[in-house]
């Protein structure tokens, strides 16, 4: 009885989401046929790849450990400085922008969306586009990369400090509103503590990423394990490349595992 | 239809959870085995279509020892074994159809199922099992968005879909209200009693498997220690099953 | 009494005084470290002046040139995706512990930390190396990365996933696939999309980036740009870096919408984003 009031055929889709489904799946497809015949592959480079591949791994047999303490260590260091003083700055400058750009503490839209913008641009640009501009600005040197890491982070710490304070609850702030808090006070203790174990969390975060992005940035001049890399890598010294590349991916795990720890042990 | 020989499980080598277990379940009709926690009843349900494996046994359906069988013929015999679950088990991100049409995947290929080409009877089938359960109108939502007695519901119509030839239900109404326990239990004995389906429920409300069930299993201590008609469950017995140590052991 | 038990990391202000003032020392020195000192800075400040006077206005004279490496980074970051996404699936899904024995997901897991470990531009020097300048490296390098982001994420998400759900639709005889397809991939959808369109993102940005080592794209022509000292053309490319990305990521949000909450395309030209959609990419950042 119940059936002819039923349509039997059962659609998982609507129409309207039928096509829209398709039309991504049409742009994927005619994107990735124009982007594959555009692209310039030459054969002969692909089929030699291989052998170049084992060439480069022979050459860097045996990896030159005494280079290390000479010509890598300081370098490894200056990395861990520049990651840290650019992640550092990067807190200080992100913490106002992320202020502005959050809609329930500064409900005005049009700064909201401008401190947006900041923070789109600065993730836009990549931490090494960043560390040609420093390089340009302020010479080569740490200096110019330690800007770069700082500037690169504004953004990513600016938009998960921002998640964290839309994601806060508004009775605190409503208890501190109807005692007749100031301002300053109604940031300083209702939200900063709810957001405090989510700031010091995407610190951490940012510093682990950026002692990955500090060691290539001496490859445009700006400081770091970067530059020995680059000389090691313009003379064609694959022995050395081998352990200052040896040397970037020890540094990288312990990064990770100092994190792990502190963030079980302090978070 | 379906026979329980010598059934035993023990999860920690040493300490059985099922001793001994043989039970003959006849081709209609509603079977409620009740118990307190611990007893092995939900282990018991689960060592029917061996989603626990039993440690020693034979379980003898229509004609087949399912404890030997390889994967490819058990998933065939656990098509024709339909199961609801206490926590209704739905995939929540599906819509409701497409919890009740996954009935039928033991019986349609992995590819059409994945493009949800399901034939039209078993399209029809599934309009139909939803008026059934009264769910008609929400055939297209999302399962996560229905309440929990709905949602049991959709389990039952995804059980029925399979056409089984038995029904096996653990604890289907421990997650509900007592008036929507009453509702899904009217539901399984309906659908028991249109269908001619035998039904196994698990259950700890005694007062619901008195007053559904044609036959009651007692156990305790993983064994079963009362089997035969609601009318003849006695105080005494009950007292054997729920009360004192003996099913902590 | 006894002073109240917190769940504060600091068990006392006088920790967090110690923290502070450790953060100050370091700071010091290793400022002296990186020899930046206020004289530096302050030079340097003179010359930023200097600089932004050179870049603007933005010179777009040489616009061929510039749209023909954006499109070169758009393609290397479109292919490799697809083929990251690609691989990932396959590789995501047997790394998951929950559904594969060990001697399985133990590799998989390897071969996605293997990815992750290095930069995406150390991998594009190598790939240089072995396939010559050009998009291939560039390619190759941003799939790897990609591998390594989706692989670990996929992974993560299907072991969360309620097996509850899963063992309901084994339990209706479906065989192997169809429980893949009913029971696991129906829980994970949601979030794999935001991974895809995040990653999709993340690799137009580092496209724009692998050009600098030789690997193509707009890279190439910005770094050449900075050598002759074109600031001007410099601040094209970069604003026109900017746009593309910002592009990216309202197409990105625009197939959340279209995929995860079921929007038509009439929603999306009236505006109506849906909820999940904007904030798909919430705590998805990764570099």
């Amino acid at each position: 009885m119940t059936e002819a009031a039923h349509d039997l055929a059962w659609r998982r889709f609507t129409p309207a989401q039928r096509i829209a489904r398709f039309a991504v799946y049409l742009a994927i497809i005619a994107g990735i046929v124009v982007s594959i015949q555009s692209v310039e592959v030459i054969p002969e480079f692909l089929a030699d790849a291989p052998d170049q591949v084992a060439d480069l791994f022979a050459r860097m047999w045996p990896i030159d450990l005494a280079y290390y303490p000479r010509g890598v260590h300081a370098a490894l260091m200056e990395t861990i400085h520049i990651a840290s003083l650019g992640t550092l700055l990067s807190l200080v400058l992100a913490l106002p922008i992320g202020l502005l750009a959050a809609h329930n503490l500064c409900p005005s839209t049009p700064v909201n969306l401008f401190a947006k913008l900041i923070l789109v641009s600065s993730r836009s640009v990549n931490s090494l586009v960043w560390a040609l501009l420093f390089v340009g600005i302020f010479g080569p040197g740490a200096l110019a990369g330690t800007l770069a890491i700082a500037f690169r982070s504004i953004g990513f710490v600016g938009k998960l400090f921002g998640e964290a304070l839309e994601e806060t609850s508004h009775g605190p702030i409503e208890a501190l509103d109807a005692a007749g808090a100031p301002a300053l006070s109604r940031l300083a203790y209702g939200y900063w503590p709810q957001v405090k174990p989510a700031f010091w969390s995407i610190a951490l975060f940012r510093w682990d990423i950026n002692v990955r992005e500090s060691a290539v940035l001496g490859l445009v001049g700006a400081g770091g394990i970067g530059m020995t890399l680059d000389a090691a890598l313009n003379l064609f010294q694959w022995e050395r490349v081998a352990v200052i590349l040896l040397a970037i991916f020890v540094i990288v795990i312990l990064a990770e595992v100092v994190v792990t720890v502190v963030r079980k042990r302090v978070l | 239809m379906l026979s329980l020989r010598h059934l035993a499980k023990s999860y920690v080598p040493g300490k059985p959870v099922l001793n001994d277990i043989n039970l003959d379940i006849a081709a209609r009709g509603i079977t409620a085995i009740i118990g307190p926690s611990g007893t092995g009843k939900s282990t018991l349900i689960r060592c029917i279509n061996r989603l626990v494996e039993p440690s020693a046994g034979e379980i003898e359906f229509q004609g087949e020892d399912l404890v030997g069988l390889s994967r490819k013929a058990l998933r065939r015999a656990r098509r024709r074994i339909g199961m609801v679950f206490q926590e209704y088990n739905l995939v929540e991100r599906l819509t409701v159809m497409e919890n009740v049409l996954s009935g039928r995947l033991g019986y349609v290929s992995p590819w059409r199922a994945w493009r949800r080409k399901f034939p039209p009877e078993d399209i029809a089938r599934a309009f139909e099992l939803l008026g059934v359960v009264g769910l008609a109108a929400f055939a297209g939502s999302r399962a996560d968005s229905l309440s929990g007695g709905q949602r049991q519901r959709v389990g039952i119509a995804r059980a029925v879909m399979q056409q089984p030839a038995v029904l096996l239900a653990d604890e289907p109404t421990s997650s509900l209200d007592p008036k929507t326990s009453v509702e899904i239990m009217q539901l399984l004995a309906d659908i028991a009693r249109d269908r001619d389906i035998p039904v196994v429920i698990n259950m700890h409300d005694v007062e619901l498997a008195k007053r559904f069930a044609d036959r009651i299993i007692g156990m305790s201590a993983g064994s079963v220690v009362f089997d035969g008609p609601p009318g003849n469950l006695s105080d005494a017995t009950l007292k054997t099953i729920y009360g004192g140590e003996d099913w902590l052991q | 009494m006894t002073s109240a038990a917190t769940a504060l990391p600091f068990r006392s202000r006088t920790w967090a005084r110690v923290g502070w003032l450790a953060l100050a020392a370091y700071v010091v020195y290793a400022c002296a470290q990186l020899d930046v000192s206020a004289e530096r800075i302050a030079s340097g400040l003179a010359n930023a002046a200097h600089f932004f006077g050179r870049m603007f206005p933005p010179n777009f004279a040489r616009w061929d040139l510039l749209v023909k490496g954006l499109k070169e980074s758009l393609e290397i970051a479109m292919l490799a995706s697809a083929l990251g996404i690609a691989l990932s699936l396959p590789i995501g899904f047997v790394a998951a512990r929950n559904l594969m024995p060990a001697w399985v997901s133990w590799p998989a897991r390897l071969v996605i930390v293997a990815a992750r470990s290095f930069h995406p531009v150390i991998v594009a020097i190598v790939f240089v190396k072995a396939v010559g300048f050009g998009a291939l490296a560039g390619i190759l390098a941003l799939t790897v990365a990609s591998i390594g982001f989706i692989g670990k994420l996929f992974a993560e998400a299907i072991e969360e996933i309620s097996l509850k759900q899963v063992e309901a639709v084994r339990a209706t005889g479906a065989p192997f696939m169809s429980v893949v397809a009913f029971g696991v991939l129906p829980q994970v959808f949601a979030r794999f999309i935001g991974f895809c369109t995040y990653q999709l993102d993340s690799n137009l940005r580092n496209s724009t980036m692998v050009g600098i080592v030789g690997a193509g794209g707009i890279g190439g022509t910005l770094f050449a740009a900075f050598q002759r000292f074109d600031y001007d053309y410099v601040c094209a490319i970069l604003i026109s870096i900017i746009a593309l990305i910002m592009a990216g990521e309202l197409l990105a949000m625009g197939v959340r919408a279209i995929f995860i909450d079921g929007l038509s395309l009439a929603d999306l030209f009236r505006g109506r984003v849906g909820r999940l959609a904007a904030q798909g990419e919430r705590h998805l950042e990764d570099d």
